[in-house]
C-alpha cells in the first residue's frame, strides 16, 4: 500500500474549496423563469367592495363539493368553519377595525375577504409533488389533485405559500383537500359554484383575459359614480348597479408568486386583510433552477460518478493485494 | 503496507443485556404506537396539522438520522475515493451503522406517508415528477439503502457457507457500488436542504438561502466523520475494545472535521452578509437563540481540534465529534421546524407518542447494531499484547 500519505491540513483545505466550488456551483440557480400563463386559462374574480358576506359561496361550495358540516362550537348545530381546512374550501372573513362603521374603510371600517386555492400561474404544489398527483391544467390552468395518485407526503401542505392544501390526519386513508375551481362542474358546462349562487357578483368567473379586462375596467371607474357590475361570469348579462367604489391601484394576484388565476379587488390594504406580502417571482423558480443547474440532463452526476468508479477502482485494486483471507 | 496484520473479526458476548433489554422495550412500544397510526390515521399519535405538516418524524427519523447515518459514505471517501487504505478498519462498522440509519429512516418515511400503499408510484415513469425536490430525494436514498447493504454484505457473506463461493465475484464487482455510495448521498443530502428552497419566505432569513444544499451537506459529511469518531470511542468503552491502533486516523479525521466547519461557518456568516441578514443574527428572538447556540457547537469542534493534545484523547475527540453531532442535528431541526411559519395560529411540538416512536427507532438502532458487531465480522481485531488487552479491559 505504497500511497503517498498527503499532510491531511491539505485535505482539510481541499474540503474547503470544494465547499466554496460548490457555493458557486449553486449561484447561478436563478436562471429559470416564472411559468407562462395557460393559453385557455380561466380565473375567478373577487371584489370583496361587492362581497355582502352572505356566505352563499361556502354553501354553495359544500354543496357542489360533497363536503360536510365543520362544526367549531359545542353544540354543533350549524356548518362554522373558521378557516379553509379539509372540509371547507372557501370561507368568506371578516377584517374590522375601531368601530367598524364603514364598508371598505380601513379605519372605523369593515370588509370582506375570501380565502380559497388561489391556482397559481407557476404553484409550489404542482412543483414539489413528487408523483404528479397535484397537476396544472395545461389549457385551463386549474390545479386539480388526484388522491388515486398521491402518496399523502404532503410536501404541497408544507409549500404553498398561501397555505392552501389541507391533509386530514384523522383517518387512516387521508386525502389532500382543496378548491379545484370545480373542475367536475366546468366539465359538465357549468360555472364553479361560488360564483353560480353569488348574489352580488363578488365572485365572478371567466376567461383570464375577461379577467384583466374587468379589472382595467374597474380600475378606470370613477368612486362614487354609477357603475355596473355583472353577477355569475363575465359577459352573463346579469348586471346590477352600483356606486363605484376606490379600489386600491394594488390587485392581488396579477404579479404575486408569478401570478394567480384566482384575482382580489379591495379597498383595504390586502395585509389587513389577512393576504401575505409575496414577491413577483415564483418560489418554484428557485428551487428548479438549483435542481436544474445541479442535475442538468444528468450530466453533473454522470461526470462525478464516472470519476468516483475510477477512484473505487483503483482503490480496490490496492486492497487485492493484500487479500483479508 | 499496514503495520500489523488485521483482520475482522465478530465481537462475540452476551446479547441479552440490560441495554439490548431497554432497547428491545422501547422498539416494541414504538411498533404499537406505528400500530396505531396504521389504523386510527396519523392525527392519533401525532400533533401533526396542516400549519405543521411535517414533524419530528421527518426531522429527526429522515432529516436528522439519514445525516447521522454519513459515516458509511465518509469513510468510504476518504479511504475508497482518496485512497487512504489506513481507514479501512473504520469503514465497516460506519457502514453497519449507516445501514441500520438509512434503512430505519426508510422505513419511518412509510409511516409518515398518509397514502403510504400508494408508494410504489415514486418508481412509475407516468407518475415520476423530476422537479421535485423531494423525488430526487426518495429516489436516492430508496437506491441508497440498497446499496449500502450491499457495500456491507461481504460481512454477511462470509458467515453464510452457502454464499462463500460468491464473496471473490461479490469483491470484484464492490467498487461499482462503492462509487454510488458516494454519489447518492452527496445528491440527496444536499438535497435534503434543497427541499426548504420552495419554501420560501415561511422559513426564517437566519436559515433561507440559496445555499442550503451545500451547507446541508457540508454538515451531513461532517456528522458522518464525527459519528465513527462517536461509534469508536464509544464501542471502546461498550465493548471493552482496544481502538489504539484507531487513534492515529480518528486525529486525522478530527482535522477534517475541523477544516470543514471554518469553511462552513465562513459561507454560513458569508451568506447571512451578502444576504443583508446579520441583523437577524440577534433580532430575531428565539431563534436568534437556536441559531447562535448553533454556531457555539459548530465552533466547538474548530476550538478544541485545533490542539494536538485534545486530538490524541478520546476525551477530546469524544466532546468535539458529540458537539458537531448536536451542531448539525440542531440545525437540521432548526431549519425544518424552529424556522418554519406558514402563518398566524399554527403550533406544533411532538407528542409523547410521536416522541416515543422516535426513540423507539433509535433503540432498534442501537440494538441492531449490537446484534450485528457481536454476530457477523464487523470490527478489526488487531494483534494485540496481553498488556493492552488487560488496559483495554481496566478502562
Amino acid at each position: 500500500m505504497a500511497v503517498n500519505r498527503r499532510d491531511f491540513l491539505k485535505g482539510a483545505a481541499g474540503g474547503g474549496a470544494a465547499l466554496a466550488t460548490a457555493a458557486v456551483a449553486t449561484a447561478p440557480a436563478q436562471a429559470r423563469e416564472n411559468k407562462p400563463m395557460p393559453p385557455n386559462a380561466v380565473g375567478l374574480l373577487y371584489d370583496s367592495t361587492l362581497c355582502i358576506g352572505c356566505k352563499a359561496c361556502v354553501a354553495g361550495c359544500k354543496e357542489a363539493n360533497d363536503l360536510p358540516p365543520d362544526f367549531n362550537t359545542a353544540e354543533q348545530l350549524w356548518d362554522t368553519p373558521i378557516d379553509i381546512g379539509p372540509k371547507t374550501f372557501n370561507v368568506i372573513k371578516l377584517y374590522a377595525s375601531g368601530t367598524a362603521e364603514h364598508k371598505d374603510q380601513e379605519e372605523n371600517g369593515f370588509a370582506f375577504v375570501k380565502k380559497s386555492c388561489m391556482h397559481c400561474v407557476d404553484p409550489s404544489c404542482v412543483s414539489v409533488c413528487p408523483v404528479s398527483a397535484m397537476t396544472k391544467d395545461p389549457q385551463t390552468g386549474i390545479v386539480g389533485y388526484d388522491p388515486d395518485i398521491c402518496i399523502g407526503c404532503r410536501y404541497c401542505v408544507l409549500s404553498c405559500p398561501f397555505g392552501v392544501p389541507q391533509a386530514e390526519y384523522d383517518t387512516p386513508t387521508p386525502k389532500i383537500k382543496k378548491c379545484e375551481m370545480c373542475r367536475h362542474r366546468q366539465a359538465e358546462g357549468k360555472i364553479p359554484a361560488c360564483a353560480e349562487v353569488c348574489p352580488t357578483g363578488a365572485t365572478v368567473f371567466g376567461p383570464i383575459a375577461a379577467i384583466d379586462a374587468e379589472i382595467a375596467r374597474r380600475r378606470a371607474m370613477v368612486p362614487g359614480e354609477t357603475a355596473t357590475f355583472e353577477r355569475r361570469t363575465l359577459g352573463s348579462g346579469d348586471v346590477h348597479e352600483k356606486a363605484a367604489p376606490k379600489y386600491l391601484e394594488h390587485v392581488y394576484g396579477e404579479k404575486e408568486v408569478g401570478g394567480t388565476q384566482f384575482r382580489f379587488m379591495s379597498s383595504v390594504e390586502f395585509e389587513k386583510l389577512g393576504m401575505p406580502a409575496l414577491r413577483d417571482k415564483s418560489y418554484p423558480s428557485d428551487s428548479e433552477g438549483i435542481q436544474h443547474t445541479l442535475y442538468s440532463g444528468m450530466i453533473a452526476p454522470a461526470v462525478v460518478f464516472a470519476g468516483l468508479v475510477w477512484a473505487a477502482k483503483r482503490a480496490s485494486h490496492v486492497e487485492d493485494e493484500h487479500p483479508e483471507e | 503496507m499496514a503495520p500489523f496484520h488485521q483482520e475482522h473479526e465478530p465481537l462475540g458476548g452476551k446479547l441479552v443485556t440490560k441495554t439490548t433489554v431497554v432497547c428491545a422495550i422501547l422498539a416494541l412500544i414504538a411498533a404499537f404506537l406505528l400500530a396505531k397510526r396504521m389504523v386510527l390515521g396519523l392525527g392519533s399519535v401525532t400533533n401533526l396539522n396542516n400549519g405543521f405538516p411535517w414533524g419530528i418524524w421527518i426531522a429527526y427519523d429522515v432529516v436528522i438520522g439519514t445525516a447521522f447515518a454519513c459515516g458509511g459514505y465518509a469513510m468510504a471517501l476518504v479511504c475508497y475515493i482518496l485512497n487512504k487504505g489506513e481507514y479501512h478498519p473504520l469503514v465497516r462498522p460506519a457502514l453497519l451503522a449507516s445501514c441500520f440509519g438509512y434503512t430505519l429512516g426508510g422505513v419511518s418515511i412509510l409511516f409518515d406517508l398518509g397514502r403510504w400503499w400508494n408508494a410504489w408510484h415514486i418508481l412509475v415513469p407516468q407518475y415520476m415528477q423530476p422537479n421535485s425536490v423531494m423525488f430526487e430525494v426518495a429516489l436516492c436514498v430508496m437506491s441508497y439503502i440498497l446499496v449500502l447493504w450491499i457495500e456491507f454484505s461481504p460481512a454477511i457473506v462470509s458467515k453464510v457457507p452457502a454464499l462463500r463461493p460468491h464473496k471473490r465475484k461479490l469483491e470484484k464487482t464492490l467498487f461499482v457500488f462503492v462509487a454510488l455510495g458516494c454519489l447518492l448521498p452527496t445528491m440527496h443530502q444536499s438535497s435534503l436542504g434543497t427541499l426548504l428552497v420552495v419554501l420560501g419566505y415561511q422559513i426564517h432569513p437566519l436559515w433561507q438561502t440559496p445555499l442550503l444544499p451545500v451547507l446541508f451537506l457540508s454538515s451531513a459529511i461532517c456528522m458522518g466523520f464525527s459519528i465513527v469518531v462517536f461509534e469508536a470511542v464509544l464501542g471502546s468503552a461498550g465493548f471493552k475494545r482496544s481502538i489504539k491502533h484507531e487513534m492515529p486516523q480518528l486525529a486525522k479525521i478530527a482535522r477534517i472535521v475541523q477544516g470543514f466547519m471554518v469553511a462552513y461557518l465562513v459561507l454560513r456568516f458569508g451568506d447571512l452578509i451578502v444576504r443583508g441578514e446579520l441583523g437577524a443574527v440577534f433580532n430575531s428572538g428565539l431563534r436568534s437563540l437556536m441559531f447562535l447556540i448553533e454556531i457555539v457547537l459548530f465552533a466547538t469542534p474548530i476550538v478544541l481540534f485545533s490542539k494536538q493534545s485534545n486530538r490524541d484523547s478520546r476525551k477530546g475527540l469524544f466532546i468535539g465529534a458529540v458537539a458537531m453531532l448536536l451542531g448539525g442535528a440542531l440545525y437540521r431541526l432548526d431549519a425544518f421546524l424552529v424556522a418554519y411559519d406558514t402563518g398566524p395560529g399554527w403550533h406544533y411540538f411532538p407528542s409523547v407518542s410521536e416522541l416515543m416512536v422516535t426513540f423507539g427507532i433509535i433503540a432498534a438502532e442501537v440494538l441492531l447494531y449490537i446484534v450485528f458487531v457481536r454476530k457477523l465480522p464487523v470490527f478489526y481485531t488487531h494483534k494485540l499484547t496481553a498488556e493492552d488487552l488487560a488496559a483495554a479491559h481496566e478502562k
